[in-house]
């Protein structure tokens, strides 16, 4: 820095602006923009499959469906098969991947805001791994497929999940309060004993370890509307409450002090925002697996766009965050059709050269 | 000036037996001092005499013993947000958020007036515009804090504390991390707020010709004790800054307060 005694009267005299992106004046454009992103690639996603579908009966029908209850009916003209195609196949698979997506990507947003870390990811306390071992764990030993109208692998991947964020949080609370520091370590131990647990089980069971894998690189392929029911209280609760926070957590982005000072608990503030993002991770890995770089990348993308404030990053994730998958979702499923990529390997494979990318071009800007 | 950053006067601050320890070590010890509406009370002592556990302490960040009145009421049965409508903070090294722009910074003093998940109202934005305009930051409204200088992040700090209307200004170490001139400026600065708004002053300051320049008086922590306290004058003595400081220094008396010069040891 330059500045001199004299800055005082014409402070930011030798600095032009060009560090503030257009975006970060205008962050209603960049939310509608995102808003709209999503909505296209919902309707891709219903659109594009192995039976064509025409796009603009695929309109009528979900208006149909929509406008019913109102009275209104429509007639989109698809044949029964298509109508099941689409209602019971790509409509399940396409909103839950979006609602994956919002539920990774604001819940990474919230843990990176929370941490005041960039390499936070929704996977942090311990969700991943507490999934993987729940998931693992029935995979190898349970006998029966599904409890009730729910699959037992989500069932105790969720349980899992909870369970392991659970134990991160009590051990880092019962040593070092609400200090975040203390919290990521208890995260990273409880992480690293499950995930030796879990590979413990796997390699006492190697039969089933193509499952096991196939859980673990994430998929949306057996996606139903019963899953989407179970996942979405959990993700639309733990979404609101997030959302909610951004102004919060941009207080708490300033230390604990100042927070306080400001007339907040911090500690307090703290355990929810981590409880509501856990709850959102929890719920995305039970139906789909460990999806990674989502959670990760997809709040530094909305930082790009619409500056660091969370008040802004959340929304702004939540959406790009549900476009992406969406996105992604499609291409594991055209590339190698009839068969399917995992669509963990998938998001690093699309977001890695994307996110490179921006890396680039805002480093060039600078 | 009747600006809406100059609503209310300052306070008066009563501190009575206050003690604080770290664990077992007691880094304060019955400190009992009282600062006057419009005052600047500068504490000053050698490192580790427990001036910022003072300030944190009075702030309710620290666990400790006694009181702390503010205009007679005891802020232990105050709720933390009326606290801070009077008491606002500006630590030693405040941390200043990644990709924040100063205007959304200075916005952030408004959480205590209003509800935490809301938006900002009209109020909360014409308060942060005037504060930044008092303190020349709307140039730098849309910059981040990472471009800014130190001296210009350290008026950022001191803009967002302002904006939270208090009537008091608890300041650690304002001028730790700038030259002579940068930190003059920020003096300045809040001396001209004080002046103006009546607010009363307490801050921590290692430079004790600063202190006794700017601060109507000093209190010198020693070990946890206050062993002075009153006009610059009569607390910056050679014999106190031997004593407490085990520093050899002589003190020249100017027309703005005294001023301390040290000398070096001859074998």
């Amino acid at each position: 820095m330059t500045a001199t005694a004299g800055s005082g009267t014409r402070p930011g005299s030798g600095h032009p602006p060009a560090t503030t992106p257009r975006g970060r004046r205008r962050p209603g454009l960049v939310l509608a923009g995102a808003g709209a992103a999503l909505l296209l690639t919902l309707l891709a996603g219903v659109w594009v499959g192995a039976l064509p579908l025409p796009p603009g009966a695929v309109v009528v029908t979900l208006l149909d469906r929509l406008l019913g209850p109102l009275g209104v009916h429509l007639s989109g003209g698809l044949s029964g098969t298509q109508e099941a195609v689409l209602l019971e196949l790509r409509l399940p698979r396409v909103v839950l991947a979006a609602l994956v997506g919002a539920g990774l990507a604001i819940s990474g947003a919230a843990y990176q805001g929370v941490f005041r870390n960039p390499l936070a990811d929704p996977y942090l306390l311990g969700a991943a791994a507490g999934a993987g071992l729940g998931a693992t764990l029935v995979i190898a030993y349970s006998p029966v497929q599904t409890v009730g109208p729910f699959g037992i692998v989500p069932l105790a991947a969720f349980i899992g999940a909870m369970l392991g964020v659970g134990c991160a949080l009590a051990l880092g609370t019962l040593t070092g309060g609400s200090h975040s520091a203390t919290l990521l370590l208890a995260g990273i131990a409880v992480a690293a004993f499950l995930a030796a647990a879990q590979t413990l089980v796997q390699q006492q069971n190697t039969d089933d370890l193509r499952e096991i894998y196939g859980w673990l690189l994430g998929q949306l392929g057996k996606a139903q509307w019963s899953e989407v029911l179970v996942a979405l209280p959990y993700l639309g609760t733990a979404c609101l409450v997030l959302l909610f926070c951004g102004r919060a957590l941009d207080v708490l982005a300033v230390g604990d002090d100042e927070a306080a000072s400001l007339g907040v608990h911090p500690g307090r503030l703290r355990l929810l925002v981590i409880v509501a993002a856990s709850l959102a991770a929890a719920a995305a890995v039970s139906v789909s697996g460990l999806i990674g770089f989502v959670g990760l990348v997809v709040p530094h993308i909305a930082r790009r766009l619409v500056g660091g404030s969370n008040a802004r990053v959340l929304p702004v994730s939540l959406l790009i965050g549900g476009a992406f998958l969406v996105l992604t979702d499609i291409v594991a499923r055209t590339v190698v059709a009839p068969a399917e990529l995992p669509i963990g390997v998938v998001t690093a494979f699309i977001g890695a050269p994307f996110f490179a990318g921006l890396l680039w071009v805002g480093a060039r800007r600078r | 000036m009747t600006t809406p950053a100059t609503a209310q006067r300052g306070a008066r601050i009563e501190v009575v037996g206050l003690t604080a320890a770290y664990g077992r070590t007691r880094v304060l010890d019955s400190v009992r001092l009282t600062l006057e509406p419009g005052g600047w009370l500068a504490v000053i002592g050698p490192n580790g005499s427990g001036k910022s556990t003072l300030l944190r302490s009075i702030l309710g960040f620290h666990p400790h013993q006694g009181q702390v009145r503010i205009d007679g009421v005891p802020t232990t049965g105050m709720r933390r947000r009326d606290r801070a409508r009077s008491l606002a903070y500006a630590p030693q090294t405040p941390v200043l958020p990644d990709g924040v722009t100063t205007r959304e910074y200075v916005a952030l003093g408004r959480t205590p007036h209003r509800p935490l998940l809301a938006a900002p109202r009209g109020v909360d934005r014409s308060v942060v515009a005037d504060v930044m305009e008092r303190l020349e930051l709307d140039r730098l409204a849309e910059r981040t804090l990472a471009t800014l200088s130190g001296g210009e992040q350290q008026r950022a700090v001191l803009a967002r504390a302002l904006a939270q209307q208090p009537r008091v200004l608890l300041l650690d170490e304002p001028t730790a991390a700038l030259d002579l001139g940068h930190a003059q400026q920020v003096l300045d600065l809040v001396d001209r707020l004080r002046r103006q708004d009546g607010l009363t002053v307490l801050s921590t300051l290692h430079d004790l010709t600063l202190a006794g320049q700017y601060a109507d008086r000093l209190a010198l922590l020693s070990g946890g004790r206050v062993a002075a306290e009153g006009p610059p004058a009569d607390v910056l003595t050679p014999a106190a800054l031997s004593t407490h400081y085990g520093a050899r220094a002589e003190v020249v008396a100017g027309p703005n307060g005294p001023t301390v010069m040290p000398v070096r040891a001859r074998d």
